[in-house]
C-alpha cells in the first residue's frame, strides 16, 4: 500500500469546496503553471492567488516550487498512481457506505419481521 | 481495519471496483437483503442519507438532501465542513424502475458521468452494481486527475469512523 501524507479531511473538504480552487485544479491537471499565470486567468489580484494557493497547498492537493522569483505550482498527485487511487478510492468510498448500509437494511429486516410479527 | 462482519447477518461481502474500458467504472457488492429492502434504503432520503455520507467524519456533513427518485425527478446533495462554504452535487433520473434499476446524472460538472445502479435478486439476496460511465475518455482522466488527489486520506478517515461506529 502507498503511505498518503495525511492532511486532515476538513482541510481538503474546504480546500475542494471553492469554486475558484477546484478551477485551479481543473488548470493544473492541463499544465504546471506560476502563480501569476494563475492570477491572470482567474482574474485575480497575486496576493488572492496566494491565499487559493496555500489552501490548496496545506490540503496536500498542490505542490509548489520556487525558482528565482517564479513560484510554480502543480498538482500534488503523481499522475502514474492517480489511477490506482482513483479506483483505491472508490474501494473505500463504497466500502464504507456499503458497511453502513448494511447496518441500515439489517435495521430495515428487524423492523419488517417486528412488523409482521405483530 | 475492517473486522467487523457480523453486524449484518453473517456473511462477509466484499466491495468490488473496477475500471473498464476507457470510460467506465464498475463497482459490485451483494447484500443480505432483497432488492426491495435494498432499493428503498437507496431511494428514501431519510434513509439513503445516513449511510450515502458517514456522519459526523472531522465535521463533514449532509447539509441537505433532496431527491425526488422518480424518472425525470432531480437531487440535490449538499456538503459542509462546519463553515459557510457548501460542496453540492446534483443531477437528474433518467430512469427509474422500483426495485430494479436507478439512473441519474451528475451535472455538478461539465461532463460528468451517467450513473446507473442496478438491484438484482439472487434467492433473497441483492447483488447491487453500480455503474458510471463518463462521456468520453478524458472526461474519465479529469474526474481521475482532480479527485485522486485528495480522496484515499479522506477515505481512510471515513473507514476508521465507520469501524468505531460498528462497536
Amino acid at each position: 500500500m502507498v503511505q498518503y501524507a495525511n492532511p486532515p479531511l476538513d482541510l481538503s473538504f474546504a480546500a475542494l469546496s471553492d469554486a475558484t480552487r477546484r478551477g485551479i485544479i481543473d488548470q493544473l491537471g492541463q499544465a504546471d503553471a506560476s502563480i501569476t499565470s494563475l492570477a491572470d486567468k482567474f482574474q485575480m489580484t497575486l496576493t488572492g492567488m496566494k491565499k487559493h494557493v496555500q489552501v490548496l497547498e496545506r490540503a496536500g492537493l498542490v505542490i509548489t516550487q520556487k525558482v528565482g522569483r517564479v513560484r510554480t505550482c502543480k498538482l500534488g498527485t503523481r499522475s502514474l498512481e492517480a489511477e490506482a487511487e482513483w479506483i483505491e478510492a472508490h474501494r473505500r468510498l463504497f466500502e464504507a457506505r456499503f458497511e453502513a448500509l448494511d447496518e441500515i437494511i439489517s435495521e430495515m429486516k428487524q423492523e419488517e419481521s417486528d412488523e409482521s410479527a405483530r | 481495519m475492517n473486522q467487523q462482519g457480523n453486524s449484518a447477518g453473517g456473511a462477509q461481502n466484499r466491495t468490488s471496483v473496477e475500471r473498464r474500458g476507457d470510460r467506465e467504472l464498475v463497482v459490485t457488492r451483494t447484500f443480505n437483503a432483497p432488492p426491495s429492502t435494498v432499493y428503498r434504503a437507496w431511494s428514501q432520503p431519510e434513509l439513503f442519507q445516513r449511510w450515502w455520507v458517514p456522519k459526523s467524519v472531522s465535521g463533514v456533513s449532509l447539509v441537505s438532501c433532496d431527491m425526488d427518485v422518480r424518472t425525470g425527478g432531480k437531487y440535490r446533495l449538499e456538503f459542509g465542513a462546519g463553515g459557510s462554504d457548501t460542496m453540492a452535487f446534483y443531477g437528474k433520473y433518467l430512469e427509474v424502475v422500483p426495485n430494479e434499476r436507478i439512473v441519474w446524472t451528475n451535472d455538478e460538472g461539465e461532463e460528468g458521468a451517467i450513473t446507473t445502479v442496478t438491484f438484482e435478486d439472487r434467492g433473497g439476496k441483492t447483488v447491487l452494481n453500480f455503474h458510471e460511465v463518463y462521456p468520453s475518455k478524458e472526461a474519465l482522466e479529469e474526474a481521475l486527475q482532480g479527485s485522486a488527489a485528495g480522496l484515499p486520506e479522506q477515505l481512510e478517515q471515513l473507514d476508521e469512523l465507520l469501524s468505531s461506529m460498528g462497536e
